[in-house]
């Protein structure tokens, strides 16, 4: 029963994509675990949302540095913490520039998108949000971008409200403007939804929160690899991004934040690095960044988003952009045609994510049938529960790309479900 | 040979349990109840028991769940009706044993364990796949629940 879907090999259908001076296949030379095979088939890794592979250039990055320079930072006056102090700036210096913020003083190393929100809800919201005020969130959001602001509402004695969005998972305008008011402190969106695609019109969200005073932070933990971010035009106060889903390493991620508000704002944690000068009477504060940073921090991982931005820095970028939009496509055209198959999440600006369902067939066989044929997808709610609610379905199997797949490996992973298709008889 | 092992997974008896579920829906007067819930892949399970003594006399379900978690599901309400307490215990136990690949090597025939597992050991190929151990199990640790009924909470995976 399983043998009658006819997929072709891998190994045979390598062809560059017509129309894009994209040259998928030296990408893909880069990234030294793409040449892995699963369960006897070549790796075709379609779970770039929950994490993207890492170039060898991010791989040496972190090697070079644990093998030539390892040492603490700002705190040494010899050569080596001099090197890693001067490194660690540096990556910093290309976050700015990637996220194109104004001031190195604005980019705060953080764990991750998550920490990058809690830290801006336990300082900028404790600080902001009194009893009566409110803060929107959207149906779309990954529970990161929730709980953080359902505790913060329920300590300060706020309500949390929710914009609602479409069939095609949209944000709804008219409830959005209707559910902002002059109580509003505070709007966390994500830029792109990790489990619908859906890109968010954030210039206007932001003219529109802050025509009624209130601050907005962007999770563009699904976005940083897809599009190019520019921080001052989009005019947010706080962005957040995560280095493992931009091809750099895990255990690090940014917070960006505009410098007066990060100024006015109480530490994140106490502790080394973060003071000025210490006494038992008083301590004063350290100045932007290190403010938010307390403890020595995870100087490899700064280090090899560094490394990953530069490696991005090299490609060219509207190609890559053009490239993914066109796998995007080419997948939805063809999982579109399969009878039983429904797509959740059709929003007109879509980047890199596609969630489905199929008829007779859950998600989580789905995942299995198709690890068994080396595709690797995400199954499950993709930490947006309410999502899930809104569509009606326990789950999705979502497939998600990354800048090194190919429209050959879209054929796999549909011939793939076709094989599903078979086993479930649906 | 890894075909093999997705066609022993997916047999016709569970791709037939899952489409076809047996005891399934709600009882009108369960002496026992508990519900499942497993929060990597959100299926959940409401189990009822109906109780005679220590006999059951009845046992169905409801829930949403993959073809595995149904099929378990499915399997282990034929299985269980007309059991004691003990019997089920038992079989809860060598099922577990069964999907977690503890069970003594079968090569040689029956045991006591495949023979009171029965129709169960379809669920064998599950021992392959460690990531849907879960899957398989969720029915029987709502059942632990629902037979002790001291938890007043969902029962969950995690």
């Amino acid at each position: 029963m399983f043998d009658s879907v006819e997929c072709n090999s891998m190994e045979t259908l390598v062809s560059p994509l017509e129309n894009t001076k994209f040259d998928v296949d030296a990408v893909r030379r880069d990234f030294p675990i793409l040449a892995s095979r699963i369960h006897g088939h070549p790796l075709v890794y379609l779970d770039n949302a929950a994490t993207t592979q890492k170039p060898q250039a991010v791989i040496d990055a972190i090697v070079n540095y644990y093998t030539s320079t390892n040492a603490n930072i700002h705190r040494g006056v010899h050569q080596l913490s001099v090197d890693a102090t001067r490194m660690h700036d540096n990556a910093r210096a290309k976050v700015k520039s990637f996220l194109n913020a104004d001031d190195v003083a604005e980019i705060i190393f953080v764990r991750g998108a998550t920490e990058g929100i809690n830290l801006v809800a336990s300082t900028f919201g404790k600080q902001q949000v009194g009893p009566g005020d409110e803060v929107v969130v959207t149906a779309m959001e990954h529970h990161s971008n929730i709980v953080p602001w359902q505790v913060l509402c329920e300590q300060q004695g706020a309500t949390l409200r929710v914009v609602p969005i479409d069939e095609q998972g949209q944000l709804l305008w008219e409830d959005f403007e209707s559910l902002i008011n002059k109580r509003t402190k505070l709007v966390a969106v994500t830029h792109v939804s990790n489990a619908l695609g859906t890109v968010n019109p954030i210039r206007e969200i932001v003219d529109l929160c802050h025509q009624h005073g209130a601050a907005v932070i962007v999770d563009g933990a699904q976005a940083a690899a897809h599009m190019t971010v520019d921080v001052q035009d989009l005019d947010c106060d706080f962005y957040v991004i995560s280095g493992h889903k931009l091809y750099g390493p895990t255990g690090i991620g940014v917070l960006y934040g505009k410098r007066e508000l990060l100024e006015s704002m109480p530490p994140y944690q106490t502790g080394g690095d973060m003071i000025s000068s210490v006494t038992f009477e008083k301590t004063t504060y350290n100045t932007l960044p290190h403010k938010f940073e307390a403890g020595t921090p995870d100087i490899a991982g700064a280090i090899g988003l560094g490394a990953a931005i530069d490696y991005l820095r090299e490609l060219d970028w509207p190609a890559v952009c053009a490239h993914e939009e066109e796998l995007l496509t080419h997948a939805t055209d063809a999982l579109s045609a399969i009878n039983g198959v429904r797509i959740i999440g059709t929003a007109d600006q879509k980047r890199a994510v596609l969630s489905f369902v199929i008829e007779g067939a859950h998600p989580h066989d789905i995942g299995t049938i198709l690890d068994y044929e080396g595709i690797a997808v995400r199954t499950g709610h993709h930490c947006a529960q309410p999502v899930m609610e809104r569509f009606g379905i326990p789950a999705t199997t979502r497939i998600s790309l990354g800048l090194y797949n190919t429209r050959d490996e879209i054929d796999a992973m549909v011939c793939a479900i076709n094989k599903v298709k078979e086993v479930f008889r649906c | 040979m890894l075909d093999d092992e997705l066609r022993e997974l997916y047999q016709d008896v569970i791709l037939d349990h899952q489409q076809d579920p047996r005891n399934f829906g709600p009882m009108q007067h369960p002496t026992h109840h508990a519900e499942g819930f497993n929060p990597l892949c959100g299926d959940r399970i409401r189990l009822e028991l109906d109780m005679d003594g220590d006999r059951i006399r009845q046992v169905s379900f409801t829930g949403a769940g993959c073809a595995i978690s149904t099929a378990s599901a499915s399997l282990m309400t034929e299985a269980l009706t007309g059991k004691t307490r003990a019997e089920a215990e038992a079989v809860s136990q060598d099922f577990r044993d069964l999907v977690t690949g503890r069970l003594r090597d079968t090569e040689d025939g029956e045991t006591a364990e495949t023979s009171r597992l029965g129709k169960l050991y379809v669920l064998a190929g599950v021992q392959q796949f460690p990531v849907r151990v879960k899957c398989a199990t969720l029915a029987w640790h709502t059942l632990a629940a629902a037979l002790n009924e001291e938890k007043p909470e969902p029962v969950t995976t995690e």
